[in-house]
C-alpha cells in the first residue's frame, strides 16, 4: 500500500502502458511532420531534382528555389549571357547557369510585407479594443451584457463568402477595396469577437479587489485599470494576441475575394508562383517555407499560452 | 461569503472617497464607471456593426432583389422571394449541400477518433508527453491556404510523396491514381489534408476534457475493483463527453464554412464532385455575378449554420447538466 501515499498512485498508468502510448503518439507526430519537412527540403531543391521520380530524399542543396521566389527571370541566347560581366550573386550565377538573367524583383516581398502590416495592424486594433470592451463586459454591469455577448460570438458563425459580398460591395463604395486599411478593419472585426471573448475569461479571474484597493490609494478607475488590470492580464493579453494573429497571417477567402494587386497578402500570392512550363515546386515551397517561419517561431516560443488559451476559449466558449 | 465582502469591498472606496476632499479632483479627473464601461465597449460594438451587421442587413436586402454587383447602374428591381425560391430549387446547390455534409460527416468522425485516442494517449503522461504535444499541435496553426497549395504536389500522381509512400506501402503503382483528379479520390484528398491540420485541435479540447476528470473517481472506481474498461466506458467517455460534443461543434462550424482547402486543393473539380456550399456561393456572386441570388443562398446558410449550432448547443447543455 505504498503507493497509495503519492497523490496519483491509483490512477498512474503502468510503466508499459506509458510506453506504448508514447510510441504511439511519437509516431503519430513524426508522420504529421512528413509534408512540412517536405515542404522545407523541396525548397533547397533544383527544380529537377524537385520532379524526380522516384521522390529523391538526397540531393545536393541549392538555393535556386529562393532565388527564383524573389526574381523574375528572361529567357537569353548563351551568346548574349556570355557577353554580360561576371556575375553579381549567387543568384545570378543560378539564374545564368539556366540561360535566363535576372530581369528584377518578383512580387513576394511586397505580398509577404502586406502580410505583415496587415496582420500585426489588425491584431493590435483587435486585442487594444478587444481589452477594453472585455474589460467592460468583466466589470461594470452592461444592459442586455448577455445578449451583446452572444451577438459578437454570432459574427464568427457566418461563412467568409458570405460576409464578403456586403463587404466587396461596400469597400466598392468607399474606396477601401485593395487597401491594407480595408483588409486591417475587417480582420479586425473578425478578430475582435474571439479576443472579447477569450480577455474576457482572463479579466474575470483578476479578482477585483486589486483595483478597488488601487483606488483607495487614490488612483481612478483608469489609471487603476492601466497600472493594475493590465499588468496582471499580460498572459491572457498574449495568448489572445497569438491567437489574432495567426488567423489574420492565415487568412485566404477574404483576401482573394477583396485584394488583387496593392494590398493582396501573401496566401492569395503564393498559389499564383509558376515558373516556366508549369509550377515551380521549389520556388513555391521556398516561398511557403518563408511564411510558414514566423508561425512556428510563435507556435514554439509561447506554447504554454497557446495551450491555455485554445483550452480555455474551447471550455468557456 | 465572498458576495458579502465584495459588497463591502464595492462600497468601500465610495466611503473613502466621500470622506477625503481630494474625491472631488479625481470625480472631475476621472470618468465615472458608467462612461468608462461605454467608452470602452462601444468602438468594438460599433465596429462590429459596420463591419459585421450593416453588411449583413444590406445582404439580406440585396437578397430581394435582382442586383448584379458587375452591372451597379442597372435598374434595381425587387424580385420578392424569388432567389430564395430558385435557391432551394436549384438542383446543384442541393448536391452541394450534400457534398458540404459529406465532407462534415467524414473530416468530423476521423478527426474525433484520432484526435480523442490521441488525447487519451497524450494523458498517460509517458516522459516528453508536453514536447510532443506541440509538435503535434504544428499544422493547425497554419495557414490551410498555403499548406493545401502545397498538398497540390504531395498528390501529384508521378512525383508526388503521398502517392509514392502509398505505393511503397500497398504496391499499387504511384501514377495509377489520382487523389485530386478522380471524381473517387478527390474528396478523400481534401478530408485528408483536413484531418491533418485539424485534428490536433480536436485532441487539445479532448485533452482539456480528460484532465478535467478528478482523479478520485478514478481511485473509487478502483476501491470497487471496477477493469480499466469498465472505468474508460463508464467514467472517462461519459465525463469527456461534453468536451467531445464541444469540439465537434467547432469543427462542425468551421468546415461547414470549409472554402480556401477546397479552392486550392480540387476548386470543386473534378467536375462538380468537391464543390462545396462556399465555392458554389463564390462562384454564384464573383464569377456569375448574380450578387441577389448569392446573397439569398448566403442567407440561408448562415440560418442554417446557427440554427443547427443553437439546437446542438441546447443538447450540449443537456450532456453538461447530467
Amino acid at each position: 500500500m505504498s503507493n497509495a501515499t503519492s497523490a496519483h498512485s491509483v490512477v498512474e498508468p503502468s510503466a508499459t502502458t506509458k510506453r506504448i502510448a508514447g510510441i504511439i503518439v511519437v509516431l503519430y507526430a513524426i508522420v504529421t511532420m512528413v509534408p512540412l519537412a517536405w515542404i522545407f527540403m523541396t525548397s533547397f531543391k533544383s527544380p529537377p531534382d524537385s520532379i524526380s521520380y522516384p521522390p529523391k530524399l538526397v540531393f545536393t542543396p541549392t538555393l535556386e528555389g529562393y532565388c527564383n521566389l524573389f526574381t523574375t527571370r528572361t529567357r537569353q541566347t548563351p551568346e548574349y549571357i556570355q557577353s554580360l560581366g561576371p556575375p553579381q550573386s549567387t543568384c545570378d550565377e543560378i539564374t545564368r547557369s539556366r540561360n535566363m538573367v535576372i530581369a528584377g524583383p518578383s512580387n513576394y516581398w511586397p505580398r509577404f510585407t502586406n502580410s505583415m502590416v496587415i496582420a500585426f495592424g489588425s491584431t493590435f486594433l483587435a486585442v487594444f479594443l478587444g481589452t477594453l470592451a472585455a474589460y467592460g463586459f468583466s466589470r461594470f454591469r452592461v444592459p442586455l451584457a448577455d445578449d451583446l455577448l452572444f451577438f459578437i460570438l454570432s459574427t464568427r458563425m457566418m461563412p467568409p463568402i458570405a460576409v464578403a459580398i456586403p463587404i466587396y460591395l461596400m469597400y466598392r463604395e468607399l474606396g477601401l477595396s485593395d487597401t491594407a486599411l480595408g483588409m486591417i478593419l475587417l480582420y479586425t472585426a473578425v478578430n475582435v469577437s474571439l479576443a472579447v471573448w477569450l480577455l474576457k475569461g482572463f479579466i474575470d479571474e483578476i479578482p477585483r479587489e486589486y483595483e478597488e484597493a488601487a483606488m483607495i490609494d487614490g488612483y481612478t478607475r483608469l489609471q487603476a485599470f492601466r497600472k493594475v488590470v493590465l499588468p496582471q492580464a499580460t498572459t491572457g493579453i498574449a495568448a489572445t494576441a497569438i491567437f489574432c494573429l495567426i488567423f489574420a497571417w492565415n487568412e485566404y477567402a477574404f483576401a482573394v475575394l477583396l485584394t488583387s494587386g496593392s494590398a493582396q497578402t501573401a496566401p492569395p500570392f503564393i498559389p499564383t508562383i509558376i515558373g516556366e512550363g508549369g509550377m515551380d515546386w521549389p520556388a513555391v515551397a521556398a516561398g511557403t517555407t518563408i511564411f510558414l517561419v514566423p508561425i512556428l517561431v510563435f507556435t514554439i516560443l509561447l506554447r504554454k499560452q497557446l495551450l491555455r488559451g485554445i483550452t480555455f476559449g474551447a471550455v468557456r466558449k | 461569503m465572498i458576495n458579502s465582502d465584495t459588497t463591502i469591498l464595492e462600497k468601500e472606496p465610495e466611503r473613502a472617497a466621500a470622506s477625503t476632499p481630494a474625491s472631488l479632483a479625481r470625480r472631475i479627473g476621472g470618468l465615472s464607471d458608467r462612461a468608462i464601461a461605454w467608452l470602452f465597449i462601444t468602438p468594438t460594438i460599433a465596429l462590429l456593426l459596420a463591419i459585421n451587421i450593416f453588411p449583413l442587413i444590406w445582404a439580406i436586402r440585396l437578397s430581394f432583389t435582382n442586383y448584379r454587383a458587375n452591372r451597379p447602374n442597372a435598374v434595381l428591381e425587387n424580385v420578392g422571394l424569388q432567389n430564395y425560391q430558385r435557391v432551394l430549387t436549384d438542383s446543384d446547390i442541393w448536391i452541394a449541400m450534400q457534398t458540404t455534409a459529406h465532407f462534415v460527416f467524414w473530416t468530423i468522425l476521423l478527426q474525433t477518433l484520432i484526435g480523442f485516442s490521441l488525447a487519451y494517449l497524450i494523458d498517460r503522461k509517458f516522459r516528453g508527453h508536453a514536447f510532443w504535444t506541440t509538435v503535434i499541435l504544428i499544422p493547425m496553426m497554419l495557414s490551410p491556404a498555403v499548406v493545401g497549395n502545397f498538398w497540390r504536389f504531395l498528390y501529384q500522381p508521378q512525383i508526388g510523396l503521398f502517392n509514392y509512400i502509398v505505393s511503397f506501402i500497398t504496391g499499387v503503382p504511384p501514377s495509377s491514381f489520382e487523389m485530386l483528379g478522380s471524381v473517387s479520390l478527390a474528396p478523400w484528398s481534401i478530408i485528408i489534408v483536413d484531418t491533418w491540420m485539424w485534428t490536433p485541435y480536436v485532441m487539445l479540447i479532448c485533452l482539456a476534457g480528460l484532465r478535467s476528470i478528478p482523479d478520485y473517481i478514478y481511485e473509487a472506481a478502483e476501491v470497487d475493483r471496477a477493469s480499466a474498461w469498465r472505468q474508460f466506458w463508464s467514467i472517462t467517455i461519459p465525463m469527456a463527453l461534453p468536451f467531445i460534443m464541444l469540439a465537434v461543434l467547432f469543427r462542425g462550424i468551421e468546415n461547414f464554412k470549409m472554402f480556401d482547402m477546397v479552392m486550392l486543393l480540387t476548386g470543386g473539380g473534378p467536375g462538380s464532385t468537391t464543390e462545396v456550399a462556399s465555392i458554389t456561393l463564390k462562384r454564384e456572386a464573383f464569377e456569375s455575378w448574380r450578387t441577389g441570388r448569392a446573397s439569398a443562398f448566403a442567407i440561408i446558410l448562415f440560418v442554417a449554420v446557427f440554427g443547427l449550432a443553437n439546437i446542438y448547443v441546447k443538447a450540449l447543455n443537456r450532456v453538461k447538466q447530467r
